[in-house]
């Protein structure tokens, strides 16, 4: 099939690699790392700062240098107030109304919980946000998400910072097949190309990482090879794959092979 | 008067969230305040006053995932 571009809310994005910027070696690196990846969109939060440090504005700098849209995120949050007031605090200081929804429900697994995520959904979507959920692979609340004004879905492949890919594989092809027109996203939980491969060959629209890059041991080498991985998955979807087969089927044509008049199996 | 300002205990002369951030050094920052989990706007600082026993928060732009 023709490949179409990756729009979401009215926008198009021509890398399907959406990356975070948290967790670099240095400045450095991450400008680095962000120019290798071709990412056109970087996540970004709002923390507590001293009134005397220097930190955030200069981080805020370099963000704007490298000329890449931001998702600001409400990492942390803990409830849908603390969420929503967060969200309202970046659309000010980031100037965008684009926002990655999170609330978080576990410190163990940062599994997002889902029932203050649809809520606060609700809210920041009648406020006038285009919000970005991180949610899990669960069928009824992307219904639900969507239902709140949702115009794209997060799913994670794996919790947050674990590198274990595409925990529930069938899950996330059922929610693609469920949703083939809602732009999906997977956040979270991968850890090399392959798994960004994987995700792009489900057919969801692009994927979500942050620490799989700036935690290599080259962080712009991988985010580089993340590149490679997200679009060669993403050509493999279009392509059209092969299905899976139980048995053989030789590749090379059976037609005029040598000696098939004498070799016979008993 | 006694406030919390990002979870820290202090002791302010100010009476407005505008005079607030002149005081602690953040006036010539980029930032986003809430008071008592309330977002106030930038414009709105001048006219946000503040009591003892608020919970200020000022954040600015940082990393992230």
């Amino acid at each position: 099939m023709q490949d179409t571009p990756f729009e979401v809310y009215g926008s198009t994005l021509a890398s399907r690699l959406l990356i975070g910027t948290a967790q670099y070696p240095s400045p450095a690196v991450l400008a680095e790392a962000v120019r290798a990846s071709g990412a056109e969109l970087v996540t970004v939060s709002l923390r507590r700062e001293a009134g005397k440090s220097r930190a955030g504005e200069s981080f805020w700098n370099l963000v704007r240098d490298l000329g890449v849209k931001v998702l600001p995120n409400t990492a942390g949050c803990r409830s849908v107030k603390e969420a929503v007031t967060t969200a309202e605090m970046a659309r000010e200081v980031f100037a965008t109304d684009w926002i990655k929804l999170e609330v978080i429900g576990d410190d163990d697994l940062l599994q997002p919980d889902v029932f203050g995520l649809v809520e606060a959904a609700g809210i920041l979507s009648r406020a006038g946000f285009k919000v970005f959920p991180y949610t899990t692979e669960d069928l009824l609340v992307a219904e639900k998400l969507i239902g709140a004004g949702c115009e794209v879905l997060m799913p994670w492949g794996a919790p947050i910072g674990s590198g274990r890919g595409l925990n529930n594989v069938f899950g996330l092809q059922a929610l693609r097949k469920h949703f083939p027109s809602v732009p999906l996203i997977v956040d979270a939980g991968i850890g090399t190309p392959a798994h960004a491969a994987a995700a792009m060959e489900l057919g969801y629209d692009a994927v979500l990482l942050n620490t799989a890059i700036a935690k290599a041991g080259d962080p712009v080498m991988m985010a580089r090879a993340f590149a490679r991985a997200v679009e060669a998955g993403r050509l493999g979807y279009c392509a059209d794959p092969i299905p899976p087969r139980d048995m053989a089927e030789p590749s090379t044509p059976q037609i005029g092979r040598a000696f098939s008049d004498l070799s016979k199996r008993a | 008067m006694q406030i919390r300002v990002n979870g820290k205990a202090h002791e302010v002369a100010a009476t407005t969230l505008a005079a607030l951030l002149a005081e602690l050094d953040y006036h010539d920052k980029l930032v986003a305040t809430a008071v008592n989990q309330s977002f106030v706007r930038a414009v709105d600082r001048p006219s946000t006053p503040l009591n003892p026993g608020d919970a200020v928060e000022i954040l600015v732009p940082r990393q992230g995932g």
